[in-house]
Parts: structure tokens; sequence; C-alpha cells
């Protein structure tokens, strides 16, 4: 019984919890990978067209848990993230004002993402329990050499989603 | 209200036909809420603290209703009236906390005080728990003789007052003047300063108040200082906000070379954050000789190492400082600043709004043990169901960030405190009782939104703030 109480007021958080519609405002990165019209988190929510598309990587949850999540070139990781139930906040939506979505970056996979612009490394500095292999998730896109990488969430930033925030496109 | 109003807004979600099943669940389910009442939360302030507990409160605990009752007819604290206008990024938290409220289980009741409109003592016996997140309204004063003139104005009225906080609209702040004293170097302080000296046509499109961009065209304002009582090491601004007044365009940032004695010395010791930060400020400093100073008009001048002394009409005395351990020790030689307006940026500090919460006058926030109240501050002992959050509990520091995670640790230790029975939920709540109050629901905040954001596109602006109260609940339909 008390099983289907939680199912249901979860299945109504997803219901309720519309996808806040923005101009699209990806990384000219991503740009590369999507058109333009897609909105925050849709791309994400997209499967991958051909497997060459594939890239597998690891979140590492607040309690230690791993969870191996398929993603695909030009993902960004923090909405993947929420698409993954993972969570990780990210509070400016992507638009470098916040540090809500910190994360730890394998070391071996570091310099194989684009290097942290000047206002990601600002913004970085006001980060609790910053790390030399610190980065915003919301400013990492996936691409075929990030196979296998691992993001650690930080204690700090243990971030708690609603169930119903995972960005899905109507 | 009991579950069985959730269920039909979750089965008219769902869009589900009332089928045979259907009515078994809700009978079984019925049965279910008899055997444990509804945990009712109310949260008093509707600030980030306030949403980002609600948040974690409704995912976690599924038998749960929230009820977020707030001042004003408008929700969001000071992320509606404190972040800069010119930083709309920030407020895109907004999205967030709009998808909190329209949960099911959620209810805003706005334009309700607490402390004037409904008491504490109301609001414990109608609730299971209170969390009282009200934010800090007030601010803390110099203690200076003069510091009531009218040329002296906190920084915090100032920020309220370009950002339509209602009350704030007849501040008049005197720009007629070319010399502004700020003191305090917080990055509210800096907001403050960008607002003087941004470029007029770069706040236009922005949701700062019509009347206050009329009173900033006006503005004669040149020369923007920013003292300390520190030294360059200590300053309390961030890399981000400095790197912004360094772009500014038309304004020039001259550094006292003297104030950076020493600096390179210390420099190996530091943290990267500080580290790059005093990088900046030496970099620029190393700039400001070659860059000719009649190229603007306008200069940001912040000074270090002074400690507000007297304040005069036209201008402002300083104690020369030294540091000591890191702290400053005022010496008897002495500096005046010129200063036809001061703006006082020293910190916020909350008010006890009901006299039944056990409050630290001093410095003003909240007796709390980690977010639970205390009874009184001598025996340390916690008032069992009442808890804080944000900056009433954690004082006025840190960004939203620091916020949301102070709020869902204490949203956290609520839950426990109701899973392991240290707050007695075997009987039922009522919860708040609204009737015959003006209370502004989340549906008239909407209308309110949809207000505003219509008038902004008129003048292309995101929205165009109403700042009086009865039209906001005139148009909230209250
Ligand atoms: C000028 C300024 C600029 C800032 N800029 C940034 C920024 O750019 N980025 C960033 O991350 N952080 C920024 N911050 C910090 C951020 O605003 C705070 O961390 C955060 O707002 C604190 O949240 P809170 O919920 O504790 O308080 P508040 O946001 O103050 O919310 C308190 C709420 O309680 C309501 N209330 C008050 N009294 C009562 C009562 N008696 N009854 C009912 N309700 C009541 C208030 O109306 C308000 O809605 C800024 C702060 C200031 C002051």
């Amino acid at each position: 019984m008390i099983c289907l109480l939680l199912r249901q007021s979860r299945i109504s958080c997803k219901l309720i919890s519309k996808q806040v519609i923005k101009p699209a405002a990806y990384t000219s990165h991503h740009a590369l990978h999507t058109t333009n019209l897609l909105q925050h988190g849709e791309y994400e929510w997209q499967e991958p067209k051909s497997p060459d598309e594939i890239v597998n990587i690891t979140y590492v949850d607040k309690d230690g848990k791993r969870v191996k999540v398929q993603g695909k070139v030009g993902d960004n990781v923090l909405y993947l993230a929420h698409r993954h139930g993972i969570e990780m906040e990210g509070a400016c939506e992507a638009s470098l004002a916040c540090t809500t979505c910190h994360v730890y970056v394998q070391h071996d996979y570091l310099e194989k993402l684009n290097e942290a612009e000047e206002k990601e490394d600002d913004l970085l500095d006001m980060a609790p329990f910053l790390r030399e292999n610190s980065r915003l998730g919301c400013q990492i896109v996936l691409e075929k050499s990030m196979e296998g990488m691992e993001l650690e969430l930080p204690k700090a930033t243990r971030n708690f989603y609603v169930d119903g925030h995972k960005p899905k496109p109507h | 209200m009991s579950f069985s109003l959730n269920f039909y807004s979750i089965r008219k979600l769902l869009n589900i036909k009332r089928s045979k099943a259907f009515i078994t669940n809700s009978v079984r389910l019925q049965s279910v809420q008899h055997a444990a009442p509804i945990k009712r939360i109310c949260i008093v302030g509707a600030g980030p603290a306030g949403f980002y507990a609600a948040q974690y409160l409704l995912k976690q605990l599924s038998d749960c209703a929230v009820d977020i009752v707030e001042k004003l007819p408008v929700p969001f604290g000071l992320v509606r009236f404190g972040v800069a206008p010119d930083h709309p990024e920030v407020k895109n938290v907004i999205n967030t906390f709009t998808k909190t409220a329209e949960h099911p289980q959620l209810r805003f009741f706005g334009n309700l005080t607490l402390g004037t409109d409904v008491s504490l003592e109301e609001l414990r016996e109608r609730y299971h728990a209170v969390l009282l997140t009200y934010g800090a309204d007030q601010d803390q004063e110099l203690k200076l003789p003069n510091e009531q003139k009218a040329h002296v104005v906190s920084a915090r009225k100032f920020v309220a007052w370009y950002n339509g906080l209602p009350g704030a609209e007849d501040l008049q702040p005197d720009l007629s003047g070319r010399d502004v004293c700020i003191v305090g170097q917080g990055n509210v302080a800096v907001d403050v300063a960008r607002m003087l000296l941004n470029p007029l046509d770069s706040l236009k499109s922005t949701d700062t108040t019509e009347y206050a961009l009329e009173a900033l065209s006006r503005s004669k304002v040149e020369r923007v200082y920013l003292v300390g009582r520190r030294g360059p090491l200590q300053a309390a601004f961030t890399i981000k906000e400095l790197r912004e007044m360094l772009k500014l365009p038309n304004v020039q940032t001259l550094w006292r070379a003297g104030d950076f004695k020493g600096i390179d010395a210390d420099f190996a010791k530091l943290q990267r954050p500080r580290k790059r930060l005093t990088e900046l400020m030496l970099k620029s400093l190393g700039e400001q000789s070659t860059k000719s100073a009649t190229e603007s008009r306008k200069q940001f001048l912040p000074v270090f190492l002074r400690a507000p002394k007297s304040i005069f009409d036209r201008n402002m005395e300083f104690s020369i400082t030294e540091l000591q351990n890191n702290v400053a020790v005022a010496t008897n030689a002495t500096e005046q600043l010129p200063a036809d307006l001061v703006l006082r940026s020293i910190g916020y500090k909350s008010s006890c709004v009901d006299s039944s919460i056990c409050f630290d006058v001093q410095r003003g926030q909240v007796f709390n043990q980690r977010g639970r109240v205390l009874k009184d501050a001598k025996s340390q002992i916690v008032d069992s169901g009442l808890y804080v959050a944000g900056w009433l509990g954690s004082g006025p520091t840190g960004v939203i960030l620091t916020t949301m995670n102070g709020a869902f640790t204490v949203a956290k230790t609520i839950c426990d405190d109701i899973l392991s029975h240290s707050i007695d939920t075997s009987a039922p709540r009522p919860g708040l009782d609204i009737s015959g109050k003006r209370v502004v629901t989340w549906a008239g905040w909407q209308r309110i939104d949809q207000a505003e954001t219509q008038a902004g596109k008129e003048s292309n602006k995101p929205r165009e703030k109403i700042v009086s109260v009865p039209e906001m609940l005139n148009i909230a339909g209250v």
C-alpha cells in the first residue's frame, strides 16, 4: 500500500514538472552537435542515433554509489545526470552563475575536457571543497574520448533533486 | 484536506477515468491515511532557504504537506529583491522554485506576516513542524554620530530601492554629488558600486525599477570608493565580481600601490581562490599606470586598511589600520575621503518578529543547534518541532549555494526527527485557517508575474516590477 502511495506521488511529481522553455544557451561546443532549437536538457533525452555516438560514463553519487550511464556525443553531463535521476542541482541552468553542479573529474580524463573558461574558474573559486580536478558539470559536453570517465559529486553540493524534475521534452 | 484531495489531483494529472481498480485503491489508500496522518509542515519565508527546504521535504516525505507563509504577496526573497538586476542568470533558480511550488502538496500563502497576521504559537498548534526561513531584513550599523543623516544610506535599502521592494521606493538617494563612499567590501558593496558606475544603457534591459533608472540617468556620481578595514589579502569580494568591475566600460579602477606592500612575500602560501583574486588585483594595479586616466570619466577606487571613524557632511574620516593576526587595529593616524553620499554595507542581520522566538539580539539570528531552534540559549535544550534555516539561522553570509546546502541539511533533520518520533505526528494537524485573510495563492502570484512580464515587454525588460502592495493584491484578485 505504502509502496503504491509512494509510486503515485512520484508519478504526480513527474507529471507536474513542466519543463521551462528557455532560449537555448548551449556552449558553442554543444551547438556543433545539436540544433539551436533544442531546449535545455532536451538533447540529452534523445537516444544515440548510432553506436558510434555512445559514450559510457559513471557518476559517483553522494553516498559513494556508482551509477553507470550511457550517454552520447554532445550530451551535457548536468542534463544527462537529471535524465538519470542523479542528484546534481544546476540552479542557474548552465548559465555560469552558480556552482551547484560542481563535480570532480577522474584525473586521466581532465585533459580530455575543454579547458575551463575564466568565468568557470572564477566560479569554482567560490565552490566549497575545491580540488584541482574540480569542474562545473554544466560545462562538460561528452566526446568519444571521454568513454569510461568517472564524475564524482562533492560532499557539499550533495544535491537532492525533486523526483519529478527530470527535464523531459514533451 | 486529506490524502483524497491529493489523490484526485493526481488522478486529474494522470487523466485516469474512474475505474473499479481506482476506487479500490482509493479506499485502501484512505485507510493508510487514517493510520498515519499527513505530516504538516509550515515554512515561514519564501526565499531560497524556504524553497529548497520544501523541495527536500516533498521529495523525502511521501505523506507530507508543506505550506509556505510569506510576508509579501510575491515569492523568492532576495532572489527578487537582492540579486543585482544585471545578473539575470542567477535568478534562473526561480524556475526550480516554481516547480516546487507547483507540487500538489505545497500551498503558498503570500501576504501573511509572521508576528502580525499570524503568531508562531498558532502555527505551532496547527502544524507538526514549523521551519523559520524569514531571512535578514535589517543591517549592521557603524554606530557613529551623524549616521542618521540623509546622506548616509544603507546598501540594503539602496539595493531594495533599485530592486523594487515595497516600501523602498521613496528612498530618493541623493546622486547629485560626485563622490560616493561605500563602507564595506563584500559582494553587496560591489553590486552597489557596479549599479552606480554601470553605463545606464546596460541597465535599461534589466528589471531595474523604472524610477531607479530615471534617478540613475540623472546621477552625477563619478567616483566610487570601496573602503575596507583590512588588506587586499582579506578582501571580501570574490573574483567574478571584481572582474566585472574591471571590465566596466568607461570606468577606471585605481588601486593604491601602498596597500599592496609586502603582498608578494605572502603569495606562495595562498589557497587557489585567494591566490587568483590577489593575482587579478596585482595585475590590474600593474596596468593602471600605463592606462591614461583621461580615458574614463568614472573611477572605481578600492581602499584598504581604513576603519570608519567620523561622518561629516561631505566627507568621511577613517582610522588607518594595521593588521595584527589578520585583525585590523586602528592606529592614531587618520585619512579623510570625499563622500557626498555614504553607503553603509557592513552586513545584514535578522529581526525577531515574534516574541516567542529564542533570538540572539546581538548577532541578529535565531539561537539554534544545526537548525533545531533552542528553547533558551542557556540550557541548550531544543524546542521540539521548531526549526530555522537560511540567513536567519546561519547569519547573513554566503551565496544561494550555501543557503541551499544549509536548507537541505535542516530539512533532513526534520525528516530524521519525524522518523525517530522526536516530533509527535500521531494526531492530525489542521494546517492554517486562512478564511477571512487576504492571502495571495500561487495562482495569484502567477497573475502578478504575468502582469509584470507583460508590462516589461513594452520596454524590452524581462519584467516591470510592481512595487505597490495594494496593486499587487488587486492583480492577484484578493
Ligand atoms: C544584495 C544581495 C545580492 C546577492 N546576490 C547574490 C548572487 O548574485 N548570487 C548568489 O548566489 N547569492 C546572492 N545573494 C545571497 C542570497 O540572496 C542569499 O543566500 C539567500 O537569498 C538567503 O536566503 P533566505 O531564504 O535565507 O533569505 P531571503 O532570501 O531573505 O528570504 C526570506 C523571505 O522571508 C520573507 N519574510 C520576512 N519576514 C517575514 C515574516 N515576518 N513573515 C513571513 N515571511 C517573512 C521575506 O519577504 C523573504 O521572502 C545576495 C544577497 C544580497 C543581500
